[in-house]
């Protein structure tokens, strides 16, 4: 068994934080709680998890157009996508040869997703945490055409606009972002109104829409 | 390996035309009918908790699993194709109702000349204009012919739409059966540019009801929501048609058909001339033989053809000689972005549906002159409010922002999230000697069977239409008030990376003679009277709009030719 790591947020970190969404209108993005909270992590240890989480808050920082991945817990949401069956490649074509292709013929690598980040923090480096913004963003540009930065940014992007229970998109900051309104039953009433004109919803989330927690792929076996 | 007693029929498959042809042989004939499908059951219930962009649209929960199963890829015979190690740029369904669980329900008819596509060609223009390397050849139907069954199918499903508004539309002997669903801001604005600029908008005919709608099995399904989780989803209500809404429930009244899941078919057997039923895979591993003595395949494009393949029925086509028919004529619609819209406002198209939109048909098949141009057919344009959700949808940057990530491109991005959109090409994809199935000769299914091989690459006539449509839906964009409109890539190479859409076609084409097809018209294999093919995998080429609902009427036809003819004289149907 592997020693048990958490991570740590301070929720009100996130709480407070002026965003703008598409309307121009100013948002106050909604915080649930202004408790620290301690994230069991599944894949990672904290070390690995710091490294992750400076990383992606590079690609999608938090800045004057509101919060980031680190405030969305895109490092909660990579690191549960990495423990469960898409970690492992359980759905990918894994047979061999493993040849070298042509870009058309798709992604023909033998690393797993997760053998892929374990190399890629190598490249990223045990002190990245640690460096100033320029020189983060002088490091992950010398890593953008690899393999590993393609997955965390594409990582980014699900991480943050994931549903909740994913583990991503906390208190969906990243919807609020945006103006997207997630999973809802129904726009009868308005799909032909509000021509032009923004129209945002109050975000709500698949375990509230439905009443009850819905199980996430990577928790499946 | 365990022998099953014996079935009248077997159909491989349990999507949307193996179960329709369950369907229609359980409501008509006392025939023991066995579905096999290799996938799961399903029921609408499971959607409700499927409403989540991440599992379903992004790792592609229904999809067929390609851990056991892909094909490989290569553009030219000369190339060394490879796996298709994730599904991509056509997404293949399983489980029960296939991929007509999470299909959009787009479901235009094909233009009439679709069907006589070298003949109408070759003398508006002389065979002079045909493309270099082309077997593009005529259905062995035409229009008229299919007419009935689109309108049988129309009311089937309950398809919403509008005729007469589409001067280039063939004719319907009905209207449809409910009016056209309500439209979002963007295809109206797209409605009202083209109409402004002399093209023939219409509604987009939808599977998704706008109107609560019993058809004629007594289905009764509510209006659609516009929920906006629609295409890669299943409906939680039942308001899109899904194999699994409107065929199960009609199928579970007939004690003589039985769907059987978790069975992987993996041959067909014969005898003399004659299938002798199938043998497949059950979930327990176990190899299990179903005789019948009528075999139906209904397992999509591909595993049609693969399953001829590897089972050694037909002639195989060897793309240097030009031999066999089994494999060629293999194409995919030819979707392209086309132009990218900015806008200065908000679109808010997360309400909506897969098939809510507005399409035009002036630009498609031979609606236009080409006289003067450098292609021949042309695309099904639409414009469409249907969900997007955010993960695959975020990023869209205009061209003066280089940056693909950080403070930048992050804004930029925010500012383009709900402003920009894209008109849909759905080109026709013609057929050419070049672009073929045969089986892989290195890579092997979970079973050990060869993958399926896939040689494809796109021509310059696909190259010159997109070009030439593109141009074309610039002029509407920047008519629709778009601040900026971009024109997107053109095709250079097929790739398999990029999502295009899951319409596949050929490989066991029909045709009016065996010297020039695997089927016949009524979609009866040449050799073998007692094998039917239902699919897209008979349509020997591509046309434009999407192959649904003429898959579906070619099954209500072949149905009818089997129960009216075959079954009382079994033998090649004439
Ligand atoms: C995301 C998406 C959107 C789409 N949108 C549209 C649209 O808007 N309009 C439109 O017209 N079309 C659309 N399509 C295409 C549409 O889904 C297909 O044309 C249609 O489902 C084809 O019906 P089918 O019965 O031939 O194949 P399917 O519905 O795919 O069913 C084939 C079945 O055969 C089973 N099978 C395969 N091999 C075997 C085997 N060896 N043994 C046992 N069973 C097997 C599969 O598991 C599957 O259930 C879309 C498809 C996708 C994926
Ligand atoms: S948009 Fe309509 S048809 Fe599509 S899933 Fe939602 S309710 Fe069903």
């Amino acid at each position: 068994m592997r020693r048990r790591h958490f991570l740590t947020f301070s929720a009100t970190a996130v709480g407070g934080l002026l965003v703008f969404t598409l309307d121009r209108q100013p948002l106050r993005v909604h915080a649930q709680s202004d408790r620290k909270i301690r994230v069991p992590l599944r894949f990672f240890d904290e070390r690995e998890a710091l490294l992750v989480s400076a990383a992606v808050a590079r690609i999608f920082p938090s800045d004057a157009t509101g919060p980031g991945a680190m405030e969305g817990g895109v490092v909660i949401y990579i690191d549960r996508q990495l423990a469960g069956p898409y970690g492992r490649d359980r759905y990918r074509y894994t047979q061999p040869p493993f040849e070298e292709g042509i870009p058309e013929q798709g992604y023909q690598g033998k690393a797993t997703p997760r053998e892929v980040y374990r190399e890629g923090l190598v490249l990223l480096g045990q002190d990245f945490d640690r460096l100033t913004p320029a020189a983060q963003d002088a490091r992950l540009r010398n890593m953008e055409t690899t393999y590993f930065f393609r997955l965390l940014r594409q990582h980014t992007i699900e991480g943050m606009f994931c549903d909740p229970m994913h583990g991503g998109n906390a208190d969906m900051i990243g919807w609020q972002l945006i103006g997207y309104p997630g999973p809802q039953m129904s726009w009868s009433d308005h799909i032909d109104q509000h021509y032009g004109k923004p129209f945002r919803p109050k975000p709500r989330s698949l375990n509230e829409v439905v009443g009850h927690q819905v199980k996430p792929g990577e928790e499946a076996e | 390996m365990k022998t099953l007693p014996r079935a009248d029929v077997a159909i491989v498959g349990g999507g949307w035309a193996g179960l329709l042809m369950a369907k229609e042989l359980g409501a008509r004939t006392g025939l023991s009918v066995v579905v096999l499908e290799r996938g799961a059951p399903r029921k609408t219930a499971d959607y409700f908790e499927g409403m989540d962009e991440l599992d379903y649209a992004i790792r592609l929960r229904m999809m067929q699993d390609a851990s056991k199963e892909t094909v490989t890829f290569r553009h030219t015979s000369k190339d060394r194709a490879l796996p298709v190690r994730q599904f991509a740029s056509f997404l293949p369904g399983t489980g029960v109702g296939g991929a007509g669980e999470h299909w959009t329900g787009i479901t235009p008819r094909f233009l009439p000349d679709c069907f006589e596509i070298l003949t109408r060609t070759v003398e508006r223009y002389g065979a002079g204009r045909l493309p270099e390397n082309h077997s593009m050849q005529d259905w062995g139907i035409t229009y008229a012919e299919l007419e009935p069954f689109y309108t049988r199918a129309e009311k089937l499903l309950g398809i919403s739409g509008k005729t007469g508004l589409d001067p280039f539309e063939g004719p319907h002997s009905a209207e449809y059966p409910t009016p056209p669903q309500r439209t979002g801001y963007f295809p109206s604005l797209f409605r009202d540019a083209a109409r402004s600029l002399g093209y023939h908008p219409s509604p987009v005919p939808s599977a998704n009801l706008s109107q609560a709608y019993r058809n004629p099995d007594g289905i009764v399904r509510p209006a659609c929501t516009y929920c906006g989780f629609c295409e890669r989803f299943g409906c939680m209500v039942g308001a899109k048609a899904q194999p699994t809404n409107m065929l199960l429930p009609v199928i579970a009244r007939h004690k003589s058909v039985t769907v059987r899941t978790g069975a992987n078919v993996r041959r067909v057997l014969y005898k003399d001339g004659k299938a002798t039923g199938v043998s497949y895979v059950d979930a327990n591993g176990e190899e299990v033989v179903q005789p019948a003595d009528l075999v139906v395949l209904a397992s999509w494009t591909l595993n049609n053809t693969r399953l001829l393949l590897l089972s050694k029925i037909g002639e195989a086509y060897d793309a240097r000689s030009g031999t066999g028919h089994l494999g060629r004529n293999f194409t995919h619609q030819a979707t392209f972005r086309g132009v990218v819209l900015f806008f200065d406002r908000p679109l808010n198209r997360f309400m909506g549906s897969g098939a809510c939109g507005v399409a035009i048909r002036d630009l498609d098949g031979d609606s236009f002159d080409h006289g003067p141009l450098n292609f021949i057919r042309g695309a099904y344009i639409g414009a469409y409010s249907r969900g997007h959700p955010p993960i695959g949808s975020f990023g869209v940057v205009p061209p003066s922002v280089k940056a693909t990530w950080g403070s930048e491109w992050k804004k930029a991005a925010m500012d383009a999230f709900d402003c920009a959109a894209n008109l849909g090409i759905s080109g026709e994809h013609l057929a050419y000697r070049t672009n073929y199935l045969d089986l892989d000769p290195t890579y092997r299914d979970s079973h050990g069977d060869p993958l399926l091989r896939m040689t494809m690459d796109w021509n310059d006539n696909e190259r010159n239409m997109i070009g030439f449509v593109s141009a074309k839906m610039a002029q509407v964009g920047r008519e629709m008030g778009a601040r900026e409109v971009v024109a997107a890539a053109l095709p250079r190479r097929y790739d398999v990376n990029t999502y295009r859409s899951t319409h596949l076609q050929g490989g066991t084409i029909m045709g009016v003679n065996p010297g020039n097809s695997v089927v016949n018209p009524w979609l009866q294999h040449w050799r073998m009277s007692n094998l039917f093919v239902l699919g897209a995998s008979t349509f020997p080429q591509n046309p434009s709009g999407n192959p649904t609902l003429t898959i579906l009427a070619q099954t209500l036809r072949t149905a009818d030719a089997i129960v009216d003819r075959y079954l009382k004289h079994p033998g090649l149907l004439a």
